[in-house]
Formats: structure tokens, sequence, C-alpha cells
């Protein structure tokens, strides 16, 4: 049973990943597409823990916690560079 | 047991972060989609969290675990503020049916300054007045230098 549940929650995850990134490259201006890449982030996060589960590989979550300290540090970074002025509208 | 508490756990986190991006599609707004994407998608990863911690019953593994649910609880709150703020001072564009702005009436864009409306009576005189009057003619030379640095 719990294959069928991994299988679908990873196709609901890729799904996810699908819509976030129509947001990232059709988004309408800078601060919108660094939501779509935080988000990005986190679900990729989640799909990383799911492939730990049907893997039985630990050492994953290591992963997920350097993806989760990346994707702040990325945001925090394109914020300051908005900020101090990058492109207005793009 | 323990599985059927997984499943429910991996297909609730799945339709959390699905629901998440069905909001950061469908939202008009950089802050209304910034408000479906934080809260939904960190409950999501907090709940495929909860389950790789039941899954794997080790002590290493279930630290770890709770140490990313506590990380992304503390910094997504940071990352959304911090964006949100820097979305408003570029000038990112509100949903038409905003019903209230309480920023605008004080902060003034060019100056890049925020005021609280409880100054001294000179300055509620003399600095609301020169606002006004700031907000009404164009950006002088000087200011705009000062902004695109």
């Amino acid at each position: 049973m719990l294959d069928i549940v991994i299988a679908i929650t990873l196709v609901m995850m890729a799904a996810s990943l699908c819509l976030a990134f129509i947001r990232l490259v059709m988004g309408p201006s800078l601060p919108d597409r660094v939501v779509a890449l935080e988000l990005l982030s986190t679900l990729i996060v989640g799909m990383i823990g799911v492939i730990a589960i049907a893997t039985d590989v630990a050492s994953f979550l290591d992963v997920t916690i350097v993806m989760a300290l990346m994707a702040f540090l990325a945001s925090i970074g394109f914020a300051r560079f908005l900020e101090r002025g990058g492109p207005r509208d793009d | 047991m323990i599985d059927v508490i997984k499943s429910i756990l991996l297909l609730t986190g799945a339709s959390f972060m699905l629901l998440a991006v069905v909001g950061l599609l469908r939202l008009p707004d950089l802050l209304t989609r910034l408000h479906a994407t934080t809260k939904a998608a960190t409950l999501g990863v907090a709940m495929v969290m909860v389950a790789v911690a039941l899954h794997f019953a080790e002590v290493a593994v279930v630290a770890r675990a709770f140490g990313v649910i506590l990380f992304l609880l503390m910094t997504a709150p940071v990352a959304a503020h911090v964006i949100g703020r820097a979305g408003y001072f570029v000038g990112s564009r509100l949903w038409s049916g905003t019903l209230k702005d309480e920023l605008r009436p004080h902060y003034d864009p060019i100056t890049h300054e925020l005021r609280s409306g409880l100054e001294g009576d000179e300055l509620v005189e003399g600095g609301l007045a020169d606002t006004a009057e700031e907000a009404n003619s164009p950006t002088s030379p000087a200011d705009d230098g000062d902004r695109s640095h």
C-alpha cells in the first residue's frame, strides 16, 4: 500500500513542480519569480523526503537540510538585490 | 497502523503543496501569492518530514527531520517578510480589489522614509506639508541618483 501512496505523492509533487515552473516563467515581475523559486525549493525539500522513504536511505535528509538553507539564503540575497535597485520591471 | 498514518501524512502533505502551487498560479497579487505559498508549503513539508520520522524511527533521523521542520518554521516567515518588503518598495502593483493599504499614507517612496503619524507639532505642520509637495512634484535629480544607486 505504501508503494502506491508514494507513487501518488510523487506524481502530485511533480505536477506541483511543473505548475510552479509556469509561474516562474511567466511571473510578471521579479519578486513573483523569487516567490516561485522559493516555493520550488520547498517542494524539492518535500520531494527528497518522500524519496528518502521510498529508497530507505536516511542520508537524503542531509540533502534536504542543505536545500532549505540554500533556498533561504537565495531569497534573502534576491531581496537585498531588489532593494538596492535591480531591474524594476522585466 | 504506522503505514496508515504515514500514508495519510504523505497524502495530506502533498495535497497542501499542490494547494500552495495552485494559489501561486491563481492569486492576483504578489502579497496574496506569498500568503498562499509560505504557509501551505511549510505545512506540507512538515507533514512529509513527520512521515519520514515515523518511517525510520531512529534517533538520528528523527532529530534531523525535526531539525528540518524547525528550520523551515523559522526561515519561511523571514524570507516571506523580506521578499514582500522588497516587492512593496520596488513598486509591485497591488490587486485592484485591495481595500486597505495602511502603509501608503505613511510611507514616502521618494525619500524612502516611514513616519508614524505621531511626530511633534512642528513636524506635523512642516513635515506633512513638505511631503505633500514632494509627492506632487516630479523627482529631483539628486533623489533619483540616490534611489538608483
